[in-house]
Protein backbone atom coordinates (compact mmCIF):
# COMPACT_ATOMS: atom_id res chain seq x y z
CA UNK A 1 0.00 0.00 0.00
CA UNK A 2 2.83 2.48 0.93
CA UNK A 3 6.35 2.27 0.09
CA UNK A 4 7.56 3.50 3.59
CA UNK A 5 10.15 2.38 5.62
CA UNK A 6 9.18 -0.48 8.31
CA UNK A 7 10.53 1.60 11.22
CA UNK A 8 7.85 4.37 10.32
CA UNK A 9 4.76 2.51 11.07
CA UNK A 10 3.58 2.50 14.84
CA UNK A 11 -0.22 1.29 14.12
CA UNK A 12 -0.35 -2.16 13.08
CA UNK A 13 -3.93 -3.59 12.14
CA UNK A 14 -3.84 -6.85 10.83
CA UNK A 15 -6.78 -9.16 9.82
CA UNK A 16 -9.07 -7.60 12.89
CA UNK A 17 -12.75 -8.94 13.13
CA UNK A 18 -14.81 -7.99 16.11
CA UNK A 19 -18.06 -9.66 16.64
CA UNK A 20 -21.12 -8.01 18.80
CA UNK A 21 -24.01 -9.63 19.57
CA UNK A 22 -27.37 -8.36 19.57
CA UNK A 23 -30.24 -7.36 22.42
CA UNK A 24 -31.70 -10.91 21.41
CA UNK A 25 -27.85 -12.18 21.46
CA UNK A 26 -27.83 -13.07 18.06
CA UNK A 27 -24.27 -12.62 16.93
CA UNK A 28 -23.17 -10.02 14.73
CA UNK A 29 -20.69 -8.87 12.41
CA UNK A 30 -19.18 -5.38 13.44
CA UNK A 31 -16.16 -5.81 11.53
CA UNK A 32 -14.68 -8.15 9.32
CA UNK A 33 -10.95 -8.69 7.67
CA UNK A 34 -9.56 -5.10 8.62
CA UNK A 35 -6.29 -4.04 7.92
CA UNK A 36 -4.17 -0.91 7.49
CA UNK A 37 -0.86 0.68 9.50
CA UNK A 38 -0.25 4.08 10.72
CA UNK A 39 2.84 5.66 10.64
CA UNK A 40 4.17 7.92 13.79
CA UNK A 41 3.00 11.56 13.63
CA UNK A 42 0.54 10.93 11.11
CA UNK A 43 -3.00 12.37 10.53
CA UNK A 44 -5.08 9.15 10.17
CA UNK A 45 -9.04 9.41 9.58
CA UNK A 46 -11.34 6.47 9.38
CA UNK A 47 -14.87 7.70 7.50
CA UNK A 48 -17.75 5.87 6.73
CA UNK A 49 -21.71 5.81 6.94
CA UNK A 50 -23.19 5.14 10.18
CA UNK A 51 -23.05 1.75 11.54
CA UNK A 52 -19.58 0.46 9.21
CA UNK A 53 -17.71 -0.39 12.87
CA UNK A 54 -15.44 2.78 13.48
CA UNK A 55 -16.54 3.53 16.85
CA UNK A 56 -16.01 -0.36 16.98
CA UNK A 57 -12.49 -0.06 15.33
CA UNK A 58 -11.69 2.99 17.75
CA UNK A 59 -12.23 1.46 21.04
CA UNK A 60 -10.29 -1.57 19.82
CA UNK A 61 -7.59 0.74 19.38
CA UNK A 62 -8.85 1.97 22.86
CA UNK A 63 -8.18 -1.39 24.09
CA UNK A 64 -11.62 -0.87 25.40
CA UNK A 65 -12.97 -4.29 23.90
CA UNK A 66 -10.92 -7.33 22.42
CA UNK A 67 -10.90 -8.33 18.61
CA UNK A 68 -12.82 -11.39 18.02
CA UNK A 69 -9.90 -12.67 15.48
CA UNK A 70 -6.35 -10.76 14.47
CA UNK A 71 -4.38 -8.23 15.37
CA UNK A 72 -4.08 -5.09 16.78
CA UNK A 73 -0.31 -3.63 17.63
CA UNK A 74 1.12 -0.23 18.32
CA UNK A 75 5.05 -0.01 18.23
CA UNK A 76 5.27 -3.57 17.49
CA UNK A 77 3.17 -4.92 20.73
CA UNK A 78 -0.09 -6.07 21.09
CA UNK A 79 -3.16 -4.05 22.55
CA UNK A 80 -4.61 -5.42 25.35
CA UNK A 81 -6.14 -2.56 27.12
CA UNK A 82 -6.22 1.15 27.61
CA UNK A 83 -3.11 2.94 28.42
CA UNK A 84 -1.59 6.28 28.37
CA UNK A 85 0.48 5.99 25.14
CA UNK A 86 -3.23 6.18 23.23
CA UNK A 87 -5.28 8.86 24.62
CA UNK A 88 -9.19 9.22 23.55
CA UNK A 89 -11.20 11.65 23.27
CA UNK A 90 -14.81 11.09 22.84
CA UNK A 91 -18.13 12.47 21.16
CA UNK A 92 -19.38 13.35 23.90
CA UNK A 93 -16.72 14.84 26.21
CA UNK A 94 -16.73 12.72 28.52
CA UNK A 95 -15.54 14.90 31.53
CA UNK A 96 -16.05 14.24 34.33
CA UNK A 97 -18.97 16.31 35.64
CA UNK A 98 -18.03 16.44 39.57
CA UNK A 99 -14.50 17.53 38.50
CA UNK A 100 -13.16 21.29 37.42
CA UNK A 101 -11.41 21.81 34.50
CA UNK A 102 -8.42 21.83 36.66
CA UNK A 103 -9.45 18.89 38.63
CA UNK A 104 -10.45 16.93 34.93
CA UNK A 105 -7.09 17.61 33.01
CA UNK A 106 -5.01 16.95 35.82
CA UNK A 107 -6.74 13.80 36.01
CA UNK A 108 -4.25 11.74 34.17
CA UNK A 109 -1.45 12.99 35.66
CA UNK A 110 -2.58 12.10 38.63
CA UNK A 111 -2.61 8.72 38.16
CA UNK A 112 0.07 8.94 36.66
CA UNK A 113 1.36 10.04 39.72
CA UNK A 114 3.63 13.02 38.02
CA UNK A 115 5.24 15.28 40.58
CA UNK A 116 2.66 17.96 41.82
CA UNK A 117 4.83 21.16 40.64
CA UNK A 118 5.20 18.93 37.10
CA UNK A 119 1.35 18.35 37.62
CA UNK A 120 0.64 22.24 37.77
CA UNK A 121 2.62 23.09 35.37
CA UNK A 122 1.18 20.50 32.51
CA UNK A 123 -2.05 21.38 33.58
CA UNK A 124 -1.64 25.59 33.37
CA UNK A 125 0.39 24.54 29.79
CA UNK A 126 -2.13 22.43 28.22
CA UNK A 127 -5.64 24.73 29.48
CA UNK A 128 -3.15 27.63 27.97
CA UNK A 129 -2.68 25.66 24.49
CA UNK A 130 -6.33 25.13 24.53
CA UNK A 131 -7.43 28.47 24.98
CA UNK A 132 -9.24 27.99 28.78
CA UNK A 133 -7.46 30.42 30.91
CA UNK A 134 -10.20 32.24 33.11
CA UNK A 135 -12.01 28.99 33.23
CA UNK A 136 -9.70 27.23 35.49
CA UNK A 137 -12.33 26.45 38.63
CA UNK A 138 -15.57 25.70 36.11
CA UNK A 139 -17.58 22.94 36.19
CA UNK A 140 -18.10 21.21 32.73
CA UNK A 141 -22.16 21.80 32.83
CA UNK A 142 -20.97 25.77 33.25
CA UNK A 143 -18.92 25.75 29.59
CA UNK A 144 -20.60 25.36 25.97
CA UNK A 145 -19.98 22.24 24.40
CA UNK A 146 -16.97 23.51 22.23
CA UNK A 147 -15.28 24.70 25.32
CA UNK A 148 -15.76 21.17 26.77
CA UNK A 149 -14.44 19.43 23.85
CA UNK A 150 -11.52 21.55 24.53
CA UNK A 151 -11.28 20.50 28.04
CA UNK A 152 -11.33 17.13 26.84
CA UNK A 153 -8.45 17.36 24.04
CA UNK A 154 -6.52 19.54 27.07
CA UNK A 155 -7.20 16.25 29.48
CA UNK A 156 -6.18 13.72 26.75
CA UNK A 157 -2.96 15.75 25.69
CA UNK A 158 -1.80 16.18 29.21
CA UNK A 159 -0.93 12.63 29.51
CA UNK A 160 1.66 13.03 26.50
CA UNK A 161 0.52 10.22 24.41
CA UNK A 162 1.81 9.15 21.59
CA UNK A 163 -1.31 8.66 19.67
CA UNK A 164 -4.68 10.69 20.30
CA UNK A 165 -7.63 8.99 19.23
CA UNK A 166 -10.51 11.24 18.42
CA UNK A 167 -14.42 9.59 18.18
CA UNK A 168 -16.19 11.92 16.14
CA UNK A 169 -15.11 14.57 18.68
CA UNK A 170 -16.74 17.47 16.90
CA UNK A 171 -19.78 15.90 15.69
CA UNK A 172 -22.04 17.69 18.22
CA UNK A 173 -20.32 21.28 17.35
CA UNK A 174 -22.41 23.58 15.62
CA UNK A 175 -20.68 24.40 12.11
CA UNK A 176 -18.71 27.23 13.09
CA UNK A 177 -17.30 25.97 16.15
CA UNK A 178 -16.62 22.98 14.41
CA UNK A 179 -14.42 24.37 11.95
CA UNK A 180 -12.78 26.66 14.50
CA UNK A 181 -11.97 23.35 16.46
CA UNK A 182 -10.30 21.62 13.44
CA UNK A 183 -8.10 24.85 12.95
CA UNK A 184 -7.01 24.02 16.30
CA UNK A 185 -6.29 20.87 16.49
CA UNK A 186 -3.99 21.43 13.43
CA UNK A 187 -1.92 24.00 15.45
CA UNK A 188 -1.63 21.54 18.26
CA UNK A 189 -1.01 18.71 16.01
CA UNK A 190 1.63 20.92 14.19
CA UNK A 191 3.14 22.57 17.43
CA UNK A 192 3.29 19.21 19.63
CA UNK A 193 3.63 16.02 16.46
CA UNK A 194 1.50 13.21 17.36
CA UNK A 195 -0.20 10.22 15.60
CA UNK A 196 -4.06 11.24 15.35
CA UNK A 197 -6.44 8.36 14.46
CA UNK A 198 -9.73 10.16 13.80
CA UNK A 199 -13.20 8.97 13.12
CA UNK A 200 -15.63 10.97 11.58
CA UNK A 201 -18.81 10.49 9.24
CA UNK A 202 -17.91 13.82 7.53
CA UNK A 203 -15.86 13.21 3.97
CA UNK A 204 -15.00 17.18 3.92
CA UNK A 205 -13.62 16.80 7.39
CA UNK A 206 -11.29 13.87 6.93
CA UNK A 207 -10.23 16.05 3.31
CA UNK A 208 -9.46 18.76 5.73
CA UNK A 209 -7.32 17.28 8.29
CA UNK A 210 -5.60 13.67 7.38
CA UNK A 211 -2.85 12.87 5.64
CA UNK A 212 -4.38 9.43 5.11
CA UNK A 213 -7.95 8.20 4.80
CA UNK A 214 -9.56 5.01 5.57
CA UNK A 215 -12.77 4.19 3.67
CA UNK A 216 -15.29 2.27 5.79
CA UNK A 217 -18.38 0.49 4.45
CA UNK A 218 -21.03 -1.10 6.37
CA UNK A 219 -22.95 -4.55 6.89
CA UNK A 220 -20.33 -6.14 7.27
CA UNK A 221 -17.75 -3.44 8.64
CA UNK A 222 -14.74 -3.18 6.74
CA UNK A 223 -12.12 -0.82 5.17
CA UNK A 224 -12.65 -0.57 1.58
CA UNK A 225 -10.22 1.83 0.15
CA UNK A 226 -7.18 3.99 1.81
CA UNK A 227 -6.97 7.31 0.15
CA UNK A 228 -3.95 9.80 0.49
CA UNK A 229 -4.72 13.53 0.88
CA UNK A 230 -1.67 14.91 -0.99
CA UNK A 231 -3.25 18.64 -1.00
CA UNK A 232 -0.62 21.43 1.14
CA UNK A 233 -2.45 22.62 4.69
CA UNK A 234 -4.55 24.53 4.99
CA UNK A 235 -6.81 23.31 2.87
CA UNK A 236 -9.16 25.60 1.11
CA UNK A 237 -12.49 23.35 0.66
CA UNK A 238 -13.46 25.47 -2.34
CA UNK A 239 -10.23 24.46 -4.17
CA UNK A 240 -11.16 22.53 -7.47
CA UNK A 241 -9.32 19.39 -6.32
CA UNK A 242 -10.43 19.05 -2.79
CA UNK A 243 -14.14 19.36 -3.86
CA UNK A 244 -13.33 16.69 -6.98
CA UNK A 245 -11.73 14.27 -4.29
CA UNK A 246 -14.94 14.77 -1.50
CA UNK A 247 -17.14 14.02 -4.30
CA UNK A 248 -15.21 11.36 -5.37
CA UNK A 249 -15.05 10.05 -1.99
CA UNK A 250 -18.72 10.52 -1.60
CA UNK A 251 -20.45 8.93 -4.30
CA UNK A 252 -18.11 6.07 -4.02
CA UNK A 253 -19.55 5.93 -0.23
CA UNK A 254 -23.16 6.61 -1.26
CA UNK A 255 -22.67 3.48 -4.08
CA UNK A 256 -21.32 1.55 -1.15
CA UNK A 257 -24.52 2.46 1.15
CA UNK A 258 -27.56 2.90 -1.04
CA UNK A 259 -26.73 1.06 -3.96
CA UNK A 260 -25.65 1.13 -7.34
CA UNK A 261 -28.43 3.38 -8.96
CA UNK A 262 -28.10 6.47 -6.68
CA UNK A 263 -24.50 6.00 -6.60
CA UNK A 264 -24.15 6.50 -10.47
CA UNK A 265 -26.65 9.99 -10.09
CA UNK A 266 -24.41 11.25 -7.96
CA UNK A 267 -21.10 10.66 -9.30
CA UNK A 268 -23.30 12.66 -12.62
CA UNK A 269 -24.03 15.54 -10.11
CA UNK B 1 -5.31 28.47 20.64
CA UNK B 2 -3.30 30.25 23.41
CA UNK B 3 -3.98 33.15 20.33
CA UNK B 4 -8.11 33.04 20.98
CA UNK B 5 -8.19 36.72 22.27
CA UNK B 6 -6.03 37.93 19.57
CA UNK B 7 -7.83 36.34 16.96
CA UNK B 8 -10.25 39.20 16.00
CA UNK B 9 -7.74 42.09 16.16
CA UNK B 10 -9.30 45.55 16.88
CA UNK B 11 -8.66 48.41 15.12
CA UNK B 12 -5.39 49.87 15.64
CA UNK B 13 -7.10 52.69 17.40
CA UNK B 14 -8.93 50.16 19.79
CA UNK B 15 -5.83 48.42 20.50
CA UNK B 16 -4.39 51.81 21.79
CA UNK B 17 -7.36 53.02 23.84
CA UNK B 18 -6.82 49.58 25.07
CA UNK B 19 -4.96 49.32 28.42
CA UNK B 20 -2.18 46.52 29.28
CA UNK B 21 -4.63 45.49 32.10
CA UNK B 22 -7.21 45.44 29.81
CA UNK B 23 -5.14 43.48 26.85
CA UNK B 24 -4.05 40.74 29.60
CA UNK B 25 -7.96 40.65 30.61
CA UNK B 26 -8.59 39.55 27.44
CA UNK B 27 -6.32 37.20 26.67
CA UNK B 28 -8.34 34.98 29.01
CA UNK B 29 -11.74 35.72 28.46
CA UNK B 30 -13.55 33.17 25.81
CA UNK B 31 -12.70 33.48 22.07
CA UNK B 32 -13.44 36.82 20.38
CA UNK B 33 -15.98 37.58 18.18
CA UNK B 34 -16.14 40.62 15.79
CA UNK B 35 -18.25 43.07 18.18
CA UNK B 36 -15.08 44.20 20.70
CA UNK B 37 -17.23 46.88 22.44
CA UNK B 38 -18.94 44.04 24.14
CA UNK B 39 -17.04 42.76 27.59
CA UNK B 40 -16.07 39.43 27.55
CA UNK B 41 -15.09 38.42 30.89
CA UNK B 42 -17.74 36.96 32.94
CA UNK B 43 -17.88 39.39 35.79
CA UNK B 44 -18.70 42.70 33.00
CA UNK B 45 -20.86 40.49 31.45
CA UNK B 46 -22.77 39.65 34.78
CA UNK B 47 -22.60 43.37 35.47
CA UNK B 48 -23.98 44.07 32.55
CA UNK B 49 -26.97 41.09 32.35
CA UNK B 50 -27.98 42.50 35.89
CA UNK B 51 -28.40 45.95 34.44
CA UNK B 52 -30.71 45.14 32.31
CA UNK B 53 -33.36 43.37 34.88
CA UNK B 54 -34.69 44.82 37.52
CA UNK B 55 -32.84 44.49 40.92
CA UNK B 56 -33.21 41.10 42.62
CA UNK B 57 -35.34 42.15 45.85
CA UNK B 58 -33.85 42.00 48.85
CA UNK B 59 -33.80 38.91 50.99
CA UNK B 60 -36.58 40.27 53.42
CA UNK B 61 -38.68 40.78 50.84
CA UNK B 62 -38.10 37.53 49.24
CA UNK B 63 -39.17 35.98 52.39
CA UNK B 64 -42.09 37.68 52.79
CA UNK B 65 -42.91 36.71 49.36
CA UNK B 66 -42.65 33.03 50.56
CA UNK B 67 -44.25 33.65 53.47
CA UNK B 68 -47.33 34.88 51.79
CA UNK B 69 -47.91 31.89 49.75
CA UNK B 70 -48.46 29.96 52.93
CA UNK B 71 -52.35 31.49 52.88
CA UNK B 72 -54.03 28.35 51.67
CA UNK B 73 -51.79 26.76 55.31
CA UNK B 74 -53.15 29.84 57.13
CA UNK B 75 -56.69 29.64 55.97
CA UNK B 76 -56.68 25.53 56.92
CA UNK B 77 -55.34 26.22 60.39
CA UNK B 78 -58.17 29.25 61.03
CA UNK B 79 -61.33 27.00 59.61
CA UNK B 80 -60.04 24.40 61.80
CA UNK B 81 -59.98 26.54 64.69
CA UNK B 82 -63.54 28.51 63.92
CA UNK B 83 -65.11 24.71 63.35
CA UNK B 84 -63.57 23.28 66.54
CA UNK B 85 -64.54 26.46 68.59
CA UNK B 86 -67.90 26.89 67.14
CA UNK B 87 -68.49 23.14 67.05
CA UNK B 88 -68.43 22.92 70.74
CA UNK B 89 -71.04 24.31 71.20
CA UNK B 90 -73.31 22.43 68.96
CA UNK B 91 -71.67 19.27 69.99
CA UNK B 92 -69.58 19.09 72.89
CA UNK B 93 -67.88 15.71 71.88
CA UNK B 94 -65.81 17.97 69.42
CA UNK B 95 -63.98 18.93 72.51
CA UNK B 96 -62.15 16.03 72.67
CA UNK B 97 -62.71 14.28 69.29
CA UNK B 98 -61.33 17.66 67.15
CA UNK B 99 -59.38 20.03 69.51
CA UNK B 100 -58.71 23.69 68.02
CA UNK B 101 -55.05 24.58 67.15
CA UNK B 102 -54.63 26.79 70.01
CA UNK B 103 -55.49 23.80 72.59
CA UNK B 104 -52.44 22.02 70.45
CA UNK B 105 -50.24 25.25 71.19
CA UNK B 106 -51.30 25.21 74.55
CA UNK B 107 -50.71 21.73 75.08
CA UNK B 108 -47.38 21.99 73.77
CA UNK B 109 -46.63 24.96 76.42
CA UNK B 110 -47.75 22.12 78.96
CA UNK B 111 -45.70 19.71 78.04
CA UNK B 112 -42.49 21.66 77.33
CA UNK B 113 -42.85 22.84 80.82
CA UNK B 114 -43.00 19.75 82.29
CA UNK B 115 -39.59 19.17 80.44
CA UNK B 116 -41.47 16.05 78.56
CA UNK B 117 -41.90 16.72 75.02
CA UNK B 118 -37.63 16.93 74.31
CA UNK B 119 -37.60 14.03 76.12
CA UNK B 120 -40.01 12.17 73.37
CA UNK B 121 -38.77 14.13 70.24
CA UNK B 122 -34.62 12.99 71.35
CA UNK B 123 -35.84 9.47 71.87
CA UNK B 124 -37.84 9.18 68.28
CA UNK B 125 -35.10 11.49 66.46
CA UNK B 126 -31.81 9.39 68.66
CA UNK B 127 -34.14 6.80 66.88
CA UNK B 128 -34.00 7.22 63.36
CA UNK B 129 -30.91 8.52 63.06
CA UNK B 130 -29.23 6.18 64.79
CA UNK B 131 -30.78 3.38 61.99
CA UNK B 132 -30.72 5.55 58.99
CA UNK B 133 -27.19 6.09 59.65
CA UNK B 134 -26.60 1.98 60.11
CA UNK B 135 -28.73 1.62 57.31
CA UNK B 136 -26.37 3.51 55.23
CA UNK B 137 -23.09 2.32 56.34
CA UNK B 138 -24.35 -1.35 55.17
CA UNK B 139 -26.77 -0.70 52.18
CA UNK B 140 -24.46 2.14 50.19
CA UNK B 141 -21.31 -0.38 50.12
CA UNK B 142 -23.42 -3.26 49.60
CA UNK B 143 -25.62 -1.61 46.78
CA UNK B 144 -22.39 0.12 44.96
CA UNK B 145 -20.82 -3.75 45.07
CA UNK B 146 -24.13 -5.43 43.99
CA UNK B 147 -24.51 -2.36 40.98
CA UNK B 148 -20.80 -2.08 40.34
CA UNK B 149 -20.75 -6.41 39.63
CA UNK B 150 -23.39 -8.70 37.75
CA UNK B 151 -21.66 -11.62 39.36
CA UNK B 152 -22.08 -10.32 43.03
CA UNK B 153 -25.57 -9.04 42.05
CA UNK B 154 -27.03 -12.04 41.27
CA UNK B 155 -26.07 -14.03 43.93
CA UNK B 156 -27.07 -11.33 46.62
CA UNK B 157 -30.25 -10.35 44.58
CA UNK B 158 -32.27 -13.69 45.32
CA UNK B 159 -31.68 -13.32 49.02
CA UNK B 160 -32.49 -9.74 48.94
CA UNK B 161 -35.94 -9.44 46.93
CA UNK B 162 -36.96 -12.30 49.47
CA UNK B 163 -36.62 -10.73 52.58
CA UNK B 164 -37.35 -7.15 50.95
CA UNK B 165 -41.10 -7.24 50.52
CA UNK B 166 -41.90 -8.51 54.33
CA UNK B 167 -43.10 -4.82 55.52
CA UNK B 168 -41.05 -3.76 58.75
CA UNK B 169 -44.25 -3.89 61.01
CA UNK B 170 -44.39 -7.56 60.62
CA UNK B 171 -40.84 -7.52 61.75
CA UNK B 172 -42.35 -6.24 64.90
CA UNK B 173 -43.28 -9.41 67.60
CA UNK B 174 -40.65 -11.31 66.46
CA UNK B 175 -38.24 -8.41 66.80
CA UNK B 176 -39.64 -8.24 70.85
CA UNK B 177 -39.08 -11.28 71.47
CA UNK B 178 -35.56 -10.93 70.05
CA UNK B 179 -34.60 -7.85 71.74
CA UNK B 180 -37.41 -6.84 74.14
CA UNK B 181 -39.71 -3.44 74.12
CA UNK B 182 -36.84 -0.98 74.01
CA UNK B 183 -34.39 1.10 71.37
CA UNK B 184 -33.08 -1.91 70.53
CA UNK B 185 -35.54 -3.12 68.89
CA UNK B 186 -37.16 0.04 67.28
CA UNK B 187 -33.74 0.59 65.86
CA UNK B 188 -34.14 -2.76 63.93
CA UNK B 189 -37.13 -2.14 62.77
CA UNK B 190 -36.40 1.12 60.95
CA UNK B 191 -33.24 0.02 60.23
CA UNK B 192 -35.11 -2.77 57.79
CA UNK B 193 -37.65 0.17 56.83
CA UNK B 194 -34.72 2.15 55.82
CA UNK B 195 -32.04 -0.41 54.41
CA UNK B 196 -33.41 -1.21 51.32
CA UNK B 197 -34.40 2.02 49.12
CA UNK B 198 -30.77 2.55 50.33
CA UNK B 199 -29.36 -0.41 48.67
CA UNK B 200 -31.41 -0.11 45.91
CA UNK B 201 -30.87 3.31 44.93
CA UNK B 202 -26.96 2.47 45.35
CA UNK B 203 -27.52 0.15 43.05
CA UNK B 204 -28.76 2.02 40.54
CA UNK B 205 -26.04 4.68 41.09
CA UNK B 206 -23.44 2.75 40.41
CA UNK B 207 -25.13 0.00 37.68
CA UNK B 208 -25.98 3.19 35.35
CA UNK B 209 -22.83 4.82 35.42
CA UNK B 210 -22.04 6.41 32.28
CA UNK B 211 -20.07 4.12 30.38
CA UNK B 212 -17.91 6.93 28.67
CA UNK B 213 -16.71 7.86 32.11
CA UNK B 214 -15.62 4.30 33.38
CA UNK B 215 -13.79 4.14 29.65
CA UNK B 216 -12.00 7.78 30.19
CA UNK B 217 -10.85 6.83 33.75
CA UNK B 218 -9.41 3.27 32.39
CA UNK B 219 -8.04 5.22 29.13
CA UNK B 220 -6.32 8.08 31.63
CA UNK B 221 -4.58 5.37 33.58
CA UNK B 222 -7.11 4.74 36.75
CA UNK B 223 -6.81 1.43 38.61
CA UNK B 224 -9.58 0.07 39.69
CA UNK B 225 -9.69 1.40 43.25
CA UNK B 226 -9.21 4.63 41.76
CA UNK B 227 -11.61 4.02 39.48
CA UNK B 228 -14.11 3.07 41.85
CA UNK B 229 -13.55 6.45 44.49
CA UNK B 230 -13.58 8.83 41.35
CA UNK B 231 -15.56 7.96 38.75
CA UNK B 232 -18.24 5.48 40.15
CA UNK B 233 -18.08 6.63 44.14
CA UNK B 234 -19.02 10.34 42.56
CA UNK B 235 -21.46 9.24 39.84
CA UNK B 236 -23.46 7.11 42.25
CA UNK B 237 -24.07 9.96 45.12
CA UNK B 238 -26.93 11.31 43.53
CA UNK B 239 -28.50 8.58 43.87
CA UNK B 240 -27.41 7.38 47.39
CA UNK B 241 -28.17 10.52 48.80
CA UNK B 242 -31.45 9.94 46.98
CA UNK B 243 -31.96 6.44 48.85
CA UNK B 244 -30.85 7.99 51.85
CA UNK B 245 -33.75 10.70 51.92
CA UNK B 246 -36.28 7.79 50.93
CA UNK B 247 -35.27 6.11 53.71
CA UNK B 248 -35.18 9.06 56.20
CA UNK B 249 -38.89 8.88 54.96
CA UNK B 250 -40.03 5.71 55.47
CA UNK B 251 -37.78 4.94 58.30
CA UNK B 252 -39.58 8.20 59.95
CA UNK B 253 -43.04 6.22 59.97
CA UNK B 254 -41.66 2.90 60.33
CA UNK B 255 -40.65 4.56 64.15
CA UNK B 256 -43.93 5.81 64.99
CA UNK B 257 -45.60 3.02 64.06
CA UNK B 258 -43.06 0.76 66.12
CA UNK B 259 -43.53 3.04 68.97
CA UNK B 260 -47.07 3.33 68.68
CA UNK B 261 -47.25 -1.03 69.36
CA UNK B 262 -44.71 -1.10 71.76
CA UNK B 263 -41.85 1.50 73.31
CA UNK B 264 -40.89 3.38 76.57
CA UNK B 265 -40.60 6.67 74.72
CA UNK B 266 -40.65 8.73 71.69
CA UNK B 267 -43.30 10.68 70.13
CA UNK B 268 -45.74 7.74 68.74
CA UNK B 269 -45.61 6.69 72.26
CA UNK B 270 -46.45 9.91 73.43
CA UNK B 271 -49.50 9.52 70.90
CA UNK B 272 -51.13 6.36 72.15
CA UNK B 273 -49.93 7.34 75.86
CA UNK B 274 -52.54 10.42 75.02
CA UNK B 275 -55.15 8.10 73.28
CA UNK B 276 -55.97 6.18 76.80
CA UNK B 277 -55.90 9.02 78.71
CA UNK B 278 -58.30 10.83 76.14
CA UNK B 279 -55.69 13.55 75.99
CA UNK B 280 -56.87 14.55 71.70
CA UNK B 281 -54.57 17.77 72.22
CA UNK B 282 -51.46 15.59 73.03
CA UNK B 283 -52.38 13.12 70.23
CA UNK B 284 -52.75 16.46 67.68
CA UNK B 285 -49.53 17.93 68.95
CA UNK B 286 -47.58 14.56 68.73
CA UNK B 287 -49.19 14.37 65.41
CA UNK B 288 -48.07 17.96 63.88
CA UNK B 289 -44.19 17.76 65.42
CA UNK B 290 -43.62 14.36 63.65
CA UNK B 291 -44.90 16.32 60.65
CA UNK B 292 -43.01 19.08 61.29
CA UNK B 293 -39.66 16.97 61.97
CA UNK B 294 -40.30 14.88 59.01
CA UNK B 295 -39.69 17.86 56.75
CA UNK B 296 -36.75 19.35 58.67
CA UNK B 297 -35.16 16.11 58.59
CA UNK B 298 -35.47 16.07 54.68
CA UNK B 299 -34.51 19.70 54.15
CA UNK B 300 -31.37 19.06 56.23
CA UNK B 301 -30.56 15.71 54.02
CA UNK B 302 -31.26 18.21 50.83
CA UNK B 303 -29.10 20.42 52.19
CA UNK B 304 -26.46 17.72 52.59
CA UNK B 305 -26.59 16.59 49.44
CA UNK B 306 -26.20 20.02 47.86
CA UNK B 307 -23.07 20.72 49.93
CA UNK B 308 -21.71 17.16 49.21
CA UNK B 309 -22.25 17.79 44.90
CA UNK B 310 -21.40 21.45 44.21
CA UNK B 311 -21.47 20.16 40.52
CA UNK B 312 -24.93 18.77 40.75
CA UNK B 313 -27.78 20.59 39.52
CA UNK B 314 -30.43 21.52 42.63
CA UNK B 315 -32.64 18.96 43.50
Amino acid sequence: MDARPEAAIQVDVRNVSKVHFSMKGEPLLALLDVNFQVRRNEFFSIVGPSGCGKTTLLNLLAGFEQPTRGELEVGGEAITAPGWERAVVFQEYALFPWYTVVQNVRYGLQRKRVPEAEQRRLVDHYIGLVGLRGFESRYPRELSGGMRQRVSIARALAVNPSILLMDEPFASLDIQTREYMQDELLKIWQSEPKTVIFVTHSIDEAIKLSDRIAIMAPRPGRVEEIKTVEFARPRDPTDLEVVRLAAEVKAWLRQQVFGSRQGEDAARV
Amino acid sequence: MNGAGQRAMPAPADVRAASAGAARADASAPPATAERRAPTTPDALARLAASMVAPRPPAWRRALTRIARLWLLALFVAVWELVSVFGQRINPQLEVMMPPPTAVISAAADLLSRGVLFTHIFASLQRVLLAVGAATLLGVPLGLAMGWSARFRSVVDPLLEFVRPIPPLAWIPLSILWFGIGDVQIVYIIFLAAFFPVVLNSLAGARDVDTYLVRAGLSLGARPRELFLTVVLPAALPHIFTGMRIGLGIGWMALVAGELVAAPSGLGYMINNARTLFRSDYILLGMVLIGVLGLVLDYLMRQAARLAMPWHKGQ
